[in-house]
């Protein structure tokens, strides 16, 4: 189903939008006699070369995730956490290290190695989950670093190279067959100290498929919606602070508890 | 400043021993002396005394910036620490004050407002802070700040928070709370001090002990080949030892070895020197007039004598509990009936300075033989810690057995031809501890950590059967893996039964194998008991919660004990 073609669906009109979250990710925007709804899902505003842009879709009524919602999380221009993990991945080299990065591998593994392409053409390293979805991608047509799966290689510690993995193999039996390494952990959560020193992660690299706070509150204004519907994560916090601001908002329920924290 | 700050980023982003260890040695080899001799003062361990508190740091930051109160508490428990809290919204409004939510209320407005004139003018003439230099930041930004009004301060304050990045934002925010703190053990830092200088790492950490001040010179004498700087006061690297972790038969002979009590009670270092006594504990705390007994009978020793001890409390032959000592430490006036209440002993293991001369490098069996003799004319206090005789390692294990009744906490084993050496070394001094006490324990209660902890639940509060009844009898706080504090973390959350404040009862459920030291009666706890260091050994996953031990069974470890 492409972005943007509408359809009936008994009274309502009903389209989908770039969200900017991940390949494919999209807003649902939903139309009854006029009144416009549009469901964000989740969704970012930071440039992302494997994904459309988050499309701005004007509405009456806006539902917004709010993992994020804070203050404490911004995040940081991509190019610079690419250069981050670029220059820590080359310091292990000199060390004769294995660099092992976790994150999501739908999504995150595929915008680290396309954003990477700005510092390096070398090949990275891939977990067995990481590899197929990355395929994926790259079937879509989307640009990346030239990857091998980790299996394949016949020097299975690979040293001074860079592997991606999930977060589930973090100290897995998988992950032993690396002698010597340092591990690396990219997502929002690495924003805040606690979360990188009580992970026992050597590296926390911070790097988010969500909105980040100034991108929620930019966002809810930009879609003109005179009514604010959040869902997913702290609703509560950034429904009072929209409220207190002046624009009227509420939870949405949701029985999702999955990356919320209180 | 920005050097350092770069330092402390690079310390704290990697938990590997030598990443820390070559950031440390690339900041020394560029550092000048005087900003070198600051970082060594907080690398360690040291603080600045508080100029603000976290709370008034909070609510300044709140008012300056015109943020809702509830939206930074709520940060604040996400975050952990307030510090950290302000350097991340302060970020995050920074970049976005101009453009955020322009139609929102009246936000902008307060932004605005709050931005104190003195900020504008102060940047202009200093531009460029960020690269002072660390000892121009200690010695002059920062110390100015204590001579001026709290208006001033919070001027100043909000002038940095303006023009830091927010690596500096932090450390200047813990400075001023003196909660600065670096994750680098001492270790460490003496393993690149000697790798920069070139010596020994023994001399290094001899140098660091004691007091001293943050100086150029104080820098420039830890880093030289040959020191004239002797300060009379200055103790000796503490010579720790490993458990033993294998049969002790491995360790040879036990003629060989010298076998003595672990004593259970302040491990400290008495110098007498010039005349003068100074007692040091092993965390390097002056227990100057905490212990007069000491002080005085310490008079007799001959001239220039350094001893290597534990402080006890002690009467009749036998040690007295460690809580009655902790009535001693508190104090600051020592008064003729605490003496009394808390008889004290220093029961003296080795000699490490006699007649002047350092003779850490003499093996331990001559270094006993100079103890003797120095303690010969000494009053009571001064106890040396005697030989335990045993034929061989099967008579040694049955002595241990008797450590509780002895109340101490197991054996000290040292070669005999050892060295006095420094910091925590294998091989040639073992400490064997008994076996601690355990119960099984039902989970009731739990609340949130702080630091890296926030957000989790990992103080936890543990129950023994009374009849049909669990009463709470410990606190933990640590043995379990990050992924079982996660785990139990996320089953807390699901099956909470009550919140009071930040405490949440949970349905009792988990059993859990505590370890503790020591058992005593109790009148201030509901258990009527209370336990010595108690800590989480295992999860009994296996175990129902019906199958957790009783009260009754905890009582009779007291009597056993007694």
């Amino acid at each position: 189903m492409p972005y943007g073609e509408p359809f009936q669906l008994g009274d309502a009109q009903v389209s989908f939008h770039p969200a900017g979250h991940i390949l494919g990710s999209a807003q649902v925007r939903v139309e009854v006699d006029g009144e416009v709804w549009v469901v964000s899902g989740d969704y970012k505003r930071d440039p992302d070369p494997t994904c459309a842009p988050f499309e701005v879709v004007p509405c009456h009524h806006f539902i917004t995730e709010a993992t994020f919602a804070l203050p404490i999380y911004r995040w940081q221009p991509t190019p610079q956490t690419a250069k981050e993990i670029f220059d820590w991945w080359m310091a292990c080299r000199q060390k004769n290290r294995t660099a092992l990065l976790l994150c999501y591998a739908l999504g995150k593994s595929q915008r680290v190695l396309a954003e990477l392409q700005r510092y390096t053409d070398e090949p990275v390293y891939l977990h067995g989950a990481v590899d197929g979805l990355t395929r994926l991608y790259r079937d879509a047509g989307v640009s990346m670093l030239p990857t091998l799966p980790v299996m394949d290689s016949k020097k299975s510690a690979l040293p001074g190279e860079l592997v991606i993995a999930p977060p589930s193999a973090f100290r897995s039996i998988w992950m032993k067959r690396f002698k010597d390494l340092e591990t690396g952990f990219a997502s929002g959560w690495m924003r805040v100290r606690a979360g990188r020193r009580m992970k026992g992660y050597d590296r926390g690299f911070v790097l988010s498929d969500h909105a980040d706070w100034p991108q929620l509150l930019q966002t809810v204004q930009e879609t003109g919606a005179k009514q604010v519907w959040v869902t997913h994560g702290k609703s509560d916090l950034l429904v009072r602070y929209l409220n207190e601001s002046g624009l009227s908002a509420g939870v949405w329920g949701t029985h999702y508890t999955g990356e919320s924290e209180e | 400043m920005k050097a350092f700050s770069n330092l402390y980023e690079a310390l704290d982003s990697t938990t590997s021993t030598n990443g820390k260890v070559e950031a440390m040695v690339s900041y020394f080899r560029e550092a000048p002396a005087h900003d070198a001799a600051w970082a060594v003062f907080f690398l360690s361990g040291q603080r600045l005394k508080r100029l603000i508190s976290s709370r008034k740091l909070a609510d300044w930051f709140v008012e300056t910036q015109g943020i809702p109160d509830w939206l930074f508490r709520e940060s604040y428990i996400s975050v952990g620490d307030t510090a950290e809290t302000i350097a991340l919204l302060n970020d995050t409004f920074k970049a976005s004050a101009s453009s955020l939510l322009s139609h929102l209320s009246d936000s902008d407005d307060v932004i605005s407002e709050a931005v104190p004139e003195i900020s504008e003018r102060q940047l202009s003439l200093q531009p460029q802070e960020a690269d002072d230099s660390l000892a121009d930041w200690m010695e002059n930004k920062i110390k100015t700040l204590e001579k001026t009004d709290e208006e001033n301060r919070k001027n100043m304050l909000a002038h940095w928070w303006r023009t830091l990045d927010q690596r500096q934002v932090f450390i200047v925010n813990k400075l001023l709370s003196g909660a600065f703190r670096v994750g680098v053990s001492h270790n460490l830092l003496v393993r690149a001090l000697s790798e920069v200088s070139g010596l020994e790492q023994p001399t290094i950490a001899h140098r660091l002990m004691g007091h001293w001040e943050p100086t150029a010179d104080f820098y420039q004498q830890l880093v030289a080949v040959e020191t004239t700087r002797m300060d009379i006061s200055k103790p000796y690297p503490f010579f720790l030892a490993y458990p033993l972790e294998k049969d002790a038969q491995e360790l040879g002979p036990v003629q060989d070895w010298w076998l003595e009590w672990k004593w259970d009670g302040i491990r400290a270092q008495c110098i007498y020197r010039d005349g003068q006594v100074f007692l040091w504990s092993r965390g390097e705390d002056l227990l100057q007039g905490r212990f007069p007994e000491l002080e005085t009978a310490a008079l007799q020793l001959p001239e220039n004598t350094v001893l290597d001890g534990e402080i006890l409390a002690y009467s009749d032959d036998m040690p007295l509990p460690f809580s009655l000592l902790q009535t001693r430490i508190g104090r600051k006036k020592i008064t003729q009936k605490v003496m009394t209440e808390a008889p004290v002993v220093f029961m003296a293991y080795d000699i490490l300075e006699y007649e002047g001369r350092d003779i850490r490098t003499l093996p331990l069996h001559e270094r006993k033989a100079h103890l003797t003799a120095c303690l010969m004319n000494v009053n009571f206090p001064f106890i040396p810690s005697p030989r335990i005789d045993a034929e061989n390692w099967e008579e040694a294990e049955r002595l241990r057995h008797e450590s509780r009744q002895r109340e101490v906490e197991g054996f000290m084993m040292k070669r005999l031809s050892s060295t006095y050496q420094s910091g925590r070394k294998k091989g040639d001094w073992w400490k064997w501890k008994v076996d601690p006490l355990t119960v099984d324990a039902v989970l009731i209660y739990a609340q949130a950590g702080t630091g890296r902890r926030a957000n989790l639940f990992t103080d936890y509060t543990f129950a023994v059967w009374n009849d049909d009844q669990l009463v709470p009898v410990a606190k933990a706080y640590s043995g379990l893996s990050n992924e079982e504090i996660e785990t139990l973390d996320h089953w807390i959350r699901m099956h909470t039964r009550e919140k009071f404040g930040p405490v949440r009862s949970v349905e009792p459920y988990h059993v859990f194998e505590l370890g503790f030291e020591g058992i005593s009666e109790s009148k201030r706890h509901k258990s009527g008991v209370a336990l010595r260091f108690p800590r989480i050994l295992r999860w009994r996953s296996d175990k129902p919660m019906e199958e957790a031990d009783s009260l009754e069974n905890l009582r009779g470890l007291l009597h056993a004990q007694a």
